[in-house]
């Protein structure tokens, strides 16, 4: 069993509450005393059913308003995999929620009401998901029950949709058309549109393929922290602990350290009680290496034949996180994973009106703004581009007079 | 590419360990609120396998309100004991020595909202940056939307309104003087998560987790340990019945639910079964559904 992440996208009121809360409903994923809460609670559907809606949405302040405003994750499992989901907003004004929810998602469900087709959101929410280099779309035409399940308004929109997908270069697109609220093609196929052949939106889901998500082949292992027990028996004992980027170390593999460019060997690889001959992505292990190299956190050890981008100019897509505007004339703080130095955001190349995906010129940069910009760091950061490698071309900014998150950057130029 | 066997609970575990690390590399003086239920037990592990054979970068800080169960006490003396590290007490009885707290009164009294201003004063006192905690999302709405990284001003406040953004594998932990970070590590794991992890990593649990008899009386519908800690008179009847805890808060507010489980394989059945989410055997949560958010906001985790 493995895990797959997504996350929902679409406008207020396409049902993407409904359709989670179907989601968990239908698999049993809701425990009795919170389907209790949901029995007691005075939100009911028109016809006095309950409103799975209510499963999704959190803070109170969000309940009084009726919409859901900050990414929410969500779990459930089946036999077969474990899911956790982003549940994120879909206007404009949180599309830095999005992309948070974006960000650790390998797949995205794009809701589409039947009723209305590809509009404005649809085409924001798809930008965001090729931006972000999610790898699996899944667009789910909601309501059908509204339009008599008719299988030519479904065809004429995903039509429409896959000019978009093929604008926006999603590689692997799906299409279902569902009724959240009466369960059809959820998790079961539905009797009612006999004319659709394809599976479940849950089944997808099942057994969509997660092994080759983050296919880079490029061995990468940030250091976060050095294991010194410093112990009469363990006096020489030097671990460089951390997770496994992309790729795979194996022992004796010839290894560099950036930014030092000193290189050396593994001599072993070490996980707890165990020694493993190699270490593969994702997996958090610690390495040592022959010889006598000076590693502190914040250094990369990366295969010696697969070197990272080696320069301080880097060409990126920046998402504005922040109320306060950017500001090119001040330092800021870049965090690259367990890498943080000084950076300036030195110019604005271009800014993306979201909605129809137009290139402008621009001179400010505000909250929910995306577009490409290039940053000069104070040191070297061991990164690779965005495309090649998506846990290694990521990085925040971080303003330090507030210490808050103000922008995410995903890197496609070394300059 | 070789193959290689990462199952979930393998990824689970490799992202805890990340997280830990993260810790341990951004902050000067961390701790790990050890409360004796599972899931802080299981974070020591997933501390042990992120530091070893090193020593934890930071002590354990048990918050005592003095209503614990023995079993939990026995465990945690002992288990530190076995890893060699340092615990710290913060104890909820010298609050109220110090008149820093006032003892609750009335039937439904417990030390469990008691408890935040301890931990806060235990946070300024040794002046903790960072407390690693074992909350998960799963736990409960509010929960669903709290950060790795959770900013506390310098009240323990959380303000859901202003949290900051959590990308990819990133975690921003840089805060002001006064302000201290809450991380919890196995946010993403499930109740069941967490047992099948306890399962398949051999790892022992105070006792009362599993089937036993004991004294109970009912309470609200529920069934609690009969203890000089529960405000009892004498309509309060008390009968010995086979139960169990599914968490480890104090004997005055955790309430038992009837079992036969006495391993582990018996009690994930159960929960797999089970209609009732952990929260649920929690007294205190029953008062209203925004209970947990206030207390939140409050600086209880
Ligand atoms: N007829 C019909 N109504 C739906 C469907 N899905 C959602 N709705 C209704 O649309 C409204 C908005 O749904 P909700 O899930 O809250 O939308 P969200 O804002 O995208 O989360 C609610 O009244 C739902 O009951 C569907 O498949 N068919």
């Amino acid at each position: 069993m493995n895990i797959l992440k997504f996350f929902t996208a679409g406008s207020v009121d396409d049902g993407k509450s409904t359709l989670i809360g179907r989601l968990l409903y239908d698999t049993d994923s809701i425990l009795a005393d919170q389907l209790e809460a949901l029995q007691s609670s005075n939100r009911k559907n028109d016809d006095g059913s309950i409103d799975l809606a209510i499963l999704t949405d959190g803070l109170r302040a969000e309940r009084e308003q009726g919409i859901t405003i900050d990414v929410a994750y969500k779990y459930f499992q089946t036999e077969k995999r474990k899911f956790i989901i982003a549940d994120t907003p879909g206007h404009i004004q949180y599309t830095r929620n999005m992309v948070t929810g974006a960000s650790t998602a390998n797949l995205a469900i794009i809701l589409v009401d039947a009723r209305n087709g590809v509009v404005e959101q649809t085409i924001r929410h798809s930008y965001l998901v090729s931006l972000l280099g999610i790898k699996h779309v899944v667009v789910c035409i909601n309501k059908m029950d509204m339009v008599n399940y008719s299988e030519d308004v479904y065809s004429s929109i995903i039509n429409k949709y896959k000019d978009l997908a093929k604008q926006l270069k999603l590689a692997d697109v799906n299409y279902i058309p569902v009724s959240a609220l009466k369960g059809d093609n959820i998790v079961q196929n539905s009797v009612n549109m006999d004319w659709y052949k394809g599976e479940s939106l849950l089944h997808f889901l099942e057994k969509v393929d997660t092994d080759n998500l983050d296919k880079s082949q490029l061995a990468r292992m940030p250091v976060q922290w050095v294991i010194r027990p410093q112990t009469d028996e363990l006096h020489d004992y030097r671990g460089y602990a951390g997770r496994v980027l992309s790729g795979t170390f194996k022992v004796n593999d010839n290894v560099t350290i950036i930014p030092s460019g000193a290189t050396s060997t593994i001599k072993r690889i070490e996980f707890f009680d165990q020694f493993p001959d190699a270490a593969h992505a994702g997996q958090s292990v610690t390495i040592h290496l022959n010889g006598d190299v000076d590693i502190s956190r914040g250094d990369t050890i990366v295969n010696a034949s697969a070197l990272t981008q080696d320069t301080k100019l880097i060409e990126a897509d920046l998402c504005w996180m922040d109320g306060r505007a950017l500001d090119t004339s001040i330092t800021y703080l870049i965090q690259h994973n367990s890498k943080t130095t000084k950076c300036k955001v030195s110019e604005i190349l271009h800014k993306v009106d979201i909605n129809t995906l137009e290139k402008h010129d621009a001179d400010e940069f505000k909250l929910n703004d995306i577009g490409r910009v290039i940053i000069k760091t104070a040191d070297t950061l061991a990164f690779d581009l965005y495309d090649d490698n998506r846990a290694n071309g990521s990085a925040i900014l971080v303003d330090s007079r507030t210490n808050l998150t103000v922008g995410a950057l995903m890197f496609r130029a070394a300059m | 590419m070789s193959e290689y066997n990462f199952d979930y609970l393998d990824e689970l575990e490799a992202e805890a360990i990340h997280i830990l690390r993260e810790v341990a590399g951004q902050f000067e003086k961390p701790a790990l609120l050890f409360s004796g239920g599972k899931d802080s037990i299981t974070l020591v592990r997933l501390a042990e396998k992120a530091f070893r054979p090193g020593k934890f970068p930071f002590p354990l800080v048990h918050i005592d309100t003095g209503h614990n169960f023995q079993e939990t006490i026995d465990y945690r003396d002992q288990m530190v004991e076995r890893i060699g590290e340092r615990l710290i007490v913060g104890s909820v009885q010298d609050s109220i020595n110090d008149g820093k707290v006032v003892e609750q009164t009335g039937k439904n009294a417990s030390r469990n909202s008691l408890q935040t201003i301890t931990l806060l004063d235990t946070i300024a006192k040794y002046e903790f940056d960072a407390c690693i905690g074992g909350a998960r999302r799963d736990e409960e709405k509010a929960r669903a939307k709290e950060r790795i990284f959770s900013v506390r001003d310098e009240f323990g406040q959380w303000d859901p309104k202003r949290q900051r953004p959590e990308l990819w594998n990133i975690y921003n932990g840089r805060i002001h003087k006064g302000e201290n970070v809450r991380i919890f590590p196995i946010s993403n794991w499930t109740e069941l998560d967490v047992w099948n992890y306890i399962r398949r990593e051999k790892i022992e649990l105070p006792s009362i987790y599993f089937s036993h008899k004991r004294d109970v009386i009912t309470r609200n519908g529920q069934l609690m340990a009969a203890s000089p800690f529960l405000n009892m008179d004498n309509e309060d009847i008390v009968f010995n019945k086979q139960v169990r805890f599914r968490t480890v808060g104090d004997m005055s507010c955790t309430a038992a639910v009837e079992s036969e489980a006495v391993l582990i394989d018996d009690i994930i059945s159960e929960i797999s079964a089970s209609k009732i989410s952990e929260r649920g055997a929690r007294l205190d949560d029953k008062v209203s559904e925004a209970a947990m958010e206030d207390r939140k906001k409050g600086g209880y985790f």
